[in-house]
């Protein structure tokens, strides 16, 4: 059985050749040149500088932005640290957290009545979360046309059309990218400095 | 429960059975060494692998042999991703620098396991702890190799009840290389170019830096995720190129790339079932087993997505929108249905990659993927790890119902007899042993802060809830590895010594002690007669046997598991309605310690 | 003292295949067995003999830690004293419980066996020495290849084959039937048994076995149990139920810590008990068929014994459930062992009566059964009477195997019948003629299955006696049954094929084997076997010994030679071929009851849990009284209820294991749904009411 030592040591280290070295990095070759911009992160650029990717969220902290949701990467989308919070059901620490949140929401956005949007008061699995529901933005405009000064249908509307459906119909769920939301918001917006 | 909800529940099941032929058709020819219509671009592949590791093609081994060419192999693969993570620091492609020091001698050792055992748990981040080479060289690797070892298990345990009265159930090298060249790489190439072209990245360069909207600096990680992404899915290992893991909107950004990446890893598991039934020369076995996989994975989704829909009762208490579910731990673009549907998903599966965190789902959400993995992940199930499983469970079941037809145990017209009733129940036990053993030390062991093992104390310290739910992350961790699955109710840190280690050897036992004795019996499988089918032989094709291998896969694991899962999820459901909170960690216990 | 309670053994169904009448069953419940297993089930208390059993072994430590820590909380005054005399009286009874299934089955072995022994004495035998002189040496002296001589009266001392003369023989010792047997040297009813009585003649016997080793001897250790093996089946399933209790194992002893996570994190509550660690295991553990396992073997044993059949080893019984392939003789078992007439057919010109009077006459002197059958038909059809043949001038010609004929020469008229080929070839030599006709009604007697047996009055032919194998009545119903059970019978038969494939079809069987040779019937068994099916098969000559042998089942008849004895692995003492449709449905039934229990077993635990974890936790945490669903009265009366019926069920289950499970022949699909029903989903409802009422019984009379 011994014999098959040999074996072992040469077929790892092949394979590791083939499918750790010359497998990603053929990859890597191809996608660089079919989808740059794709491969190397979408990142968006405003005023000719990198400003974040579109697939990662940011923190959001001014009450003339939209606010992302609630983050549990390092301090608050650190893209070096994702993750979600961990907490379970019963923890005390999820209750304290959503109950400080829910208190701050409230004082920020005085005109919202009702239940608040789940996902605005939960911290998402990835803590880089792009998305809020439309619902959650829904629940920031009143809030973000008072600060930037312009009609609650036209921040609306913005919203609308920031807003992804589901993927043909049925996958995943509608949302609103954050990032582009409140690009197009200082496009259209810009906050009197 | 929305509609479309409902509805991309319902099409990917459609898609997954829609597969399972082809896929199974494409496995068949592969293992049985025929021509497929990839031999004229991969051919020569295969056979140069041949020839540079003197290896002949057409020589078979007994069970004894292709098991020690197995450990062999995975000795091998240990030892060389342990020397590579060990060594990061002095190697290439490490654009952030991480240095040996993060990489100490219990995570290496244990993440090397990990990826060799197919589990892929990692106590690490990925992206603060691993260099492009290592996500490369040792760990993507890993995900093909060991996924390629568990399809070679599963096709020699059904080629030992293909073949009668012969020694041999195949060659390892073989069945590996054939599983790497023609089934993983393709199927990963392919994967990885579609993920890539929706926005999953796959670059060498480092971090960026980029200044936000409100002027903050935000790193923006880098790596060659894509080509890791898509072999971590269709070889069920799971081990993100992130500590977010799927979640990660660089690795899984958007509905559709979720929605592949689901298909992705039931493909091989699903196809896996048409090549048995083909391979015995009889579908309707393949099929049999492919609906108790359906009926139980429905099943499981049927509990987790109305469990997750109906959310968290405290938090509505505090104004949250009862109508949204639980958004804890969940990313917006993929929402309830599709992150419950991916947690029964990757727990079904061995696969253990995560859409969203587990540790925040309600008790019942958890409780379901907890469940999948403590009955050994035999619902479609890891690559080839699933069949086999699935096929030691048809073993206990026959044996125990089959005497109910008056004549002694047989499946797929081979005898069940003592030698594969004790390796069956050999692989159940070491399983059973290693989850409830280390669990059971873990929740009441204490150390000291200073010392060696665990340097934040008690073994329950280094959790991040208490309560049912603190217990539950110990069990939890301790049934992902040895179920190899790998996703974790993640508030448990396990990069301390003890843990590591435990972790490594739950995982080992979990891989070879089940494996091993399987290979076993394909031995003495192959080695019997077929035994002649008549109407007084048990039936094992129709709905009456489904119903009867779900009831014992479900039996088997819920006696085993109901004290420990009473106490986690089970008490947890319950507490959580009557609004009890749990805060301070358990401490050392005084009895214990 | 209760008096026995006399029960059917088997179910009152009609389409039963075990038959009703058992020659030796005797009710369950002896008072004289039911005494002694009493006392064995303590003596079995041993935790050597226990270690053997490792459920049962597992139950017994159980409860002796139990019975040590009431003893130290008595004296150290623990709390919870009567909860913990209750359970640690309960453990123990599930030991005796299991104990005594055991020794039930057992003891009834023993009865039997007793009964035997005291046959068994020690007889003198009259040695045959070289110089032609006899010497009286007892029985036990003997040795294998010794002669002796039998004379009427004399017990013959020991198995042995008659080398010379003829003689009757008293069986019944062996096989319980009364009337006397031929015993003869050469061909094949040459054997003898040790024990048995020779009533006339004398003759000389060769030794075959030495003492201790003789049949009695072996057929009583087979029914005592001494020389039980366990069977393949049942190590397998040993193995599979000591698997679980492992598992169940340590599922107990790791919600220690668990639990201790528990009370630490919820400070509320305390730690279970040991008491309640064990209960909980116990009543886990597959108790019930790790109780019953041993007896449902010795009882399958007990049952084949029953059918005055011996099986050598339990491990042919188990075989014979699994059998594929059933090889019946045609002659007996098929059909009546004889053919009769049943029509005369005539040629043209010549009257019934005329034929019927020849073939009677011709008949007369002929004692074969198909002789006689013609007197009766004769005699029936036409109202002929048997004549007086001193009344004439006869002389009886008998059948010879040279001319294939028999006949009477009376009165001046030479009346022959015999083979068609025979009469045609003597009437023609007698000057006569045979039509073509003749000849094809000969064809068409035979092609429907039957015997032609042409009569011819000197030159003059008559016509054809048909004579007819008769199918046994309720054969192919039989036949149809063994169908369903997805077995297939083949007839052997010496019969041309055209002969065999009539009977065949009126039969019903599924294949047969024409002009087979014993070459020919060792062959189709190898063949059979080499395609995967187990093949059963009867036999009684020496030159069955070989096909018997191969054969996965071989019964042999008692009747039959040592040597087919010898190669079979059970011998009917009945010497009843069609008995092997008996034996398969008994091994089936044997391994159904293993199975039923064991799914019973293991089912019957889903209610445990629910009556013992919510009860274990209930301080600790209080909302697990959710999990009550039984609304059970309190904590302790919860674990009792649940160990109390454990205990129970095993006893309750010891006339189930004893007799078998009800069986109908069916389809295994259709077997499978109904016990799976019974025993599988029975197995999961019936704990729920079953602890239920216990534990308003125990909350009633206040024991917890």
């Amino acid at each position: 059985m011994l014999k098959e030592i040999g074996p072992a040591i040469k077929i790892t280290l092949l394979l590791t050749l083939l499918t750790g070295l010359i497998y990603p990095l053929a990859v890597t070759g191809v996608t660089q040149i079919l989808f740059p911009h794709q491969a190397n992160g979408s990142l968006v650029t405003a005023g000719g500088k990198f400003a974040g990717s579109e697939l990662i969220g940011q923190t959001f902290a001014k009450p003339g932005y939209f606010h992302s949701r609630p983050s549990a990467a390092g301090s608050g989308y650190d893209g070096t640290a994702s993750g979600g919070s961990n907490f379970g059901p019963t923890s005390q620490k999820l209750t304290d957290r959503v109950k400080a949140d829910v208190d701050k929401f409230q004082k920020e956005n005085p005109g919202h009545t009702g239940p608040i949007p789940a996902d605005l008061m939960t911290a998402s699995a990835s803590g880089l979360d792009p998305h809020i529901s439309p619902d959650a933005a829904e629940a920031q405009v009143d809030r973000v046309a008072k600060v930037r000064g312009a009609p609650a249908d036209q921040i609306r509307s913005l919203v609308a059309s920031a807003t992804e459906s589901r993927t043909m119909g049925f996958l995943g769920e509608p949302r609103v990218n954050v990032l582009k939301l409140n690009l197009s918001l200082d496009n259209r917006y810009p906050l009197s400095r | 429960m929305t509609t479309p909800g409902v509805l991309q529940i319902v099409v990917f099941f459609l898609v997954v059975v829609a597969l399972t032929k082809p896929m199974g058709l494409f496995l068949t020819q592969v293992y049985e060494g025929r021509r497929t219509f990839l031999h004229p671009v991969l051919r020569w592949l295969e056979a140069l692998i041949y020839k540079l590791c003197g290896i002949r093609e057409d020589e078979e081994q007994k069970w004894t042999q292709y098991s020690f060419a197995l450990i062999l192999f995975s000795v091998v693969g240990v030892v060389l991703a342990y020397v590579l993570q060990r060594a990061q620091g002095h190697l290439p492609l490490n654009p952030q620098n991480f240095g040996t020091p993060v990489m100490t001698p219990d995570l290496a050792f244990n993440t090397a396991v990990s990826f060799v055992t197919n589990t892929n748990w990692q106590s690490y981040s990925g992206e603060s702890t691993v260099s492009y080479l290592i996500q490369m060289a040792a760990l993507t690797v890993q995900n093909f190799l060991s996924g390629a070892a568990g399809i070679a298990v599963a096709v020699a345990l059904t080629r030992g009840f293909a073949r009668q009265q012969v020694k041999t159930i195949g060659n390892f090298w073989v069945d590996l290389t054939r599983g790497v060249v023609y089934v993983l790489l393709p199927l990963s190439i392919v994967g990885a170019l579609f993920l890539c072209s929706q926005g999953v990245i796959q670059n060498l360069k480092p971090n960026v830096v980029v200044q936000t909207l409100e002027g903050a600096q935000q790193v923006i990680p880098m790596g060659p995720v894509a080509s890791q992404e898509s072999i971590k899915m269709v070889g069920t290992n799971g081990g993100g190129f992130f500590g977010a893991n799927s979640a990660h909107p660089f690795e899984n950004p958007t509905p559709l790339t979720n929605f592949v990446q689901l298909v992705m890893i039931f493909l091989i598991p699903a196809g896996l079932t048409y090549l048995f039934g083909r391979m015995v020369k009889d579908t309707r076995q393949g099929w049999a087993i492919f609906a108790t996989m359906s009926l139980l994975f429905l099943i499981g989704v049927a509990i987790t997505y109305p469990a997750e829909q109906a959310g968290n009762p405290i938090l509505t208490k505090l104004g949250l929108d009862s109508t949204s579910g639980n958004m804890e731990g969940k990313e917006v673009r993929f929402g309830v249905s599709a992150s419950s549907l991916f947690a029964v998903v990757t727990t079904d599966a061995s696969c253990g990659a995560v859409n969203a965190m587990h540790d925040s789902l309600t008790p019942l959400g958890g409780l379901v993927p907890l469940f999948n993995i403590e009955t050994g992940e035999v619902i479609f199930g890891g690559v080839g790890a699933g069949l086999y499983g699935m096929l030691l469970f048809a073993i206990v079941a026959v044996f125990i119902a089959g005497l109910m037809v008056g004549r002694t145990p047989e499946y797929i017209g081979k005898k069940i007899e003592q030698k594969e009733v004790k390796m069956a129940m050999l692989a159940l036990i070491a399983t059973a042993a290693s989850i409830l053993i280390f669990s059971g030390i873990s929740s009441v062991v204490d150390f000291s802060k200073t010392g060696y093992w665990n340097p934040p104390g008690a073994g329950t310290a280094n959790l991040t809830n208490s309560g049912p739910h603190g217990f539950a992350e110990i069990l939890y961790a301790f049934s992902s590895g040895a179920g190899n699955n790998g996703s974790a109710f993640g508030g448990i840190n396990t990069n301390t010594p003890w843990y590591n280690l435990t972790m490594g050897l739950d995982m080992l036992i979990g891989r070879f002690l089940f494996i091993i004795p399987l290979l076993a019996v394909a031995g003495s499988l192959a080695a019997k007669k077929r035994v002649a089918t008549t109407s007084g032989t048990f039936p094992t094709h129709g709905p009456l046997f489904v119903g009867l291998l779900a009831g014992t896969v479900v039996i088997v694991g819920a006696l085993t598991y109901f004290p420990a899962l009473a106490l986690g999820p089970i008490v947890e459901h319950f507490l959580m309605y009557s609004g009890k909170l749990f805060a301070a960690v358990v401490g050392s216990l005084p009895i214990w310690s | 003292m209760p008096t026995a309670i006399e029960q059917p053994l088997i179910s009152a169904d009609p389409t039963d295949l075990i038959p009703k009448r058992l020659a030796r069953a005797r009710p369950l419940f002896d008072p004289e067995i039911l005494g002694r297993a009493t006392k064995q089930s303590f003596v079995k208390l041993n935790p050597v003999t226990l270690m053997k059993n490792p459920v049962m072994f597992v139950v017994e430590v159980g409860a002796a830690v139990t019975t040590v820590i009431l003893v130290r909380d008595l004296f150290g005054g623990g709390a919870a004293i009567g909860f913990q005399v209750q359970i640690a009286i309960w453990l123990w009874f599930t030991v005796l419980f299991a104990n005594f299934a055991e020794a039930m089955a057992e003891a009834r072995g023993k009865a039997q066996a007793e009964a035997l022994r005291k046959t068994k004495t020690d007889s003198v035998a009259k040695r045959l020495l070289g110089s032609g002189k006899t010497e009286e040496v007892t029985s036990s002296q003997l040795r294998s290849g010794d002669v002796v001589i039998c004379e009427t009266n004399d017990i013959i001392p020991g198995d042995g084959e008659v080398i010379d003369g003829i003689a009757t023989v008293d069986e019944s010792v062996i096989t319980g039937e009364s009337a006397p047997v031929i015993r003869e040297s050469g061909g094949d009813r040459s054997a003898v048994t040790g024990g048995t009585k020779v009533l006339s003649d004398h003759v000389k016997i060769k030794i075959t076995s030495n003492p201790g080793e003789t049949f009695l001897d072996r057929m009583i250790a087979l029914v005592e149990g001494a020389e039980r093996q366990k069977t393949p089946n049942e190590i397998a399933l040993n193995i599979l139920i000591a698997g679980l209790t492992l598992i169940f194992l340590l599922a107990v002893v790791t919600l220690q810590p668990f639990a201790a996570y528990s009370v630490a994190s919820t400070g509320l509550g305390h730690v279970p008990s040991v008491a309640v660690l064990v209960a909980l295991l116990v009543c886990l553990i597959p108790t019930t068929i790790g109780g019953l396992l041993s007896a449902i073997g010795i009882a399958g044993m007990d049952r084949v014994m029953q059918h005055n059949v011996l099986a050598m080893s339990g491990r042919a019984v188990e075989a014979s459930g699994d059998v594929n392939t059933l090889l019946l003789d045609k002659t007996g078992t098929i059909t009546l062992g004889n053919r009769q007439a049943v029509e005369f057919l005539v040629v043209e010109g010549v009257t019934e009566l005329d034929l019927a009077d020849a073939a009677q006459l011709s008949s007369l002197a002929d004692e074969t059964p198909e002789g006689r059958s013609i007197v009766v038909l004769a005699k029936e059809k036409h109202g002929l009477r048997g004549r007086e043949v001193g009344e004439h001038e006869a002389r009886f010609i008998p059948f010879s195997a040279y001319t294939r004929m028999s006949g009477v020469d009376i009165d001046g008229r030479m009346l022959r019948k015999g083979a068609t080929e025979a009469i045609i070839n003597f009437v023609v030599e007698q000057g006569g003629t045979a039509p073509a006709s003749f000849r094809e009604l000969s064809d068409r007697i035979s092609r429907s299955g039957g015997t032609p047996l042409a009569v011819a009055d000197g030159p003059r032919l008559l016509g054809i006696v048909h004579l007819k194998d008769i199918v046994k009545g309720g054969m192919k119903e039989r036949i149809g049954q063994l169908r369903a059970m997805g077995i297939r019978s083949i007839m052997i038969t010496g019969d041309n094929p055209l002969t065999a494939a009539a009977i065949a079809s009126e039969a019903g069987v599924d294949d047969f084997l024409a002009q087979a040779t014993p070459k020919d019937k060792l062959e189709f068994i190898r063949k059979e076997q080499a395609e995967g099916r187990l093949v059963a098969m009867t036999g009684d000559g020496t030159n069955d010994a070989p096909a018997l042998a191969q054969a996965d089942v071989g019964v042999a008849m008692n009747t039959g030679t040592m040597a087919a004895k010898e190669a079979g692995n059970m011998v009917d003492l009945d010497s009843n071929p069609t008995k092997l449709i008996e034996i398969v449905a008994i091994g089936k039934q044997l391994l159904i009851t293993r199975g039923a229990l064991t799914t019973f077993s293991i089912a019957n635990d889903v209610a445990k849990y629910f009556a013992i974890i919510p009860a274990m936790f209930l301080t600790t945490y209080p909302v697990l009284g959710h999990l009550n669903i039984m609304k059970l009265h309190s904590p302790e009366s919860a674990v009792l209820a649940a160990v109390i019926f454990n205990a129970l069920i095993i006893i309750a289950l010891v006339p189930l294991a004893l007799r078998g499970v009800a069986y109908r022949p069916q389809g295994a699909a259709a077997l499978l749904r109904r016990n799976l029903l019974i025993y599988g989903v029975g197995g999961i409802l019936v704990p729920f009411p079953g602890i239920w009422v216990i534990d308003r019984l125990l909350a009633f009379l206040r024991l917890a």
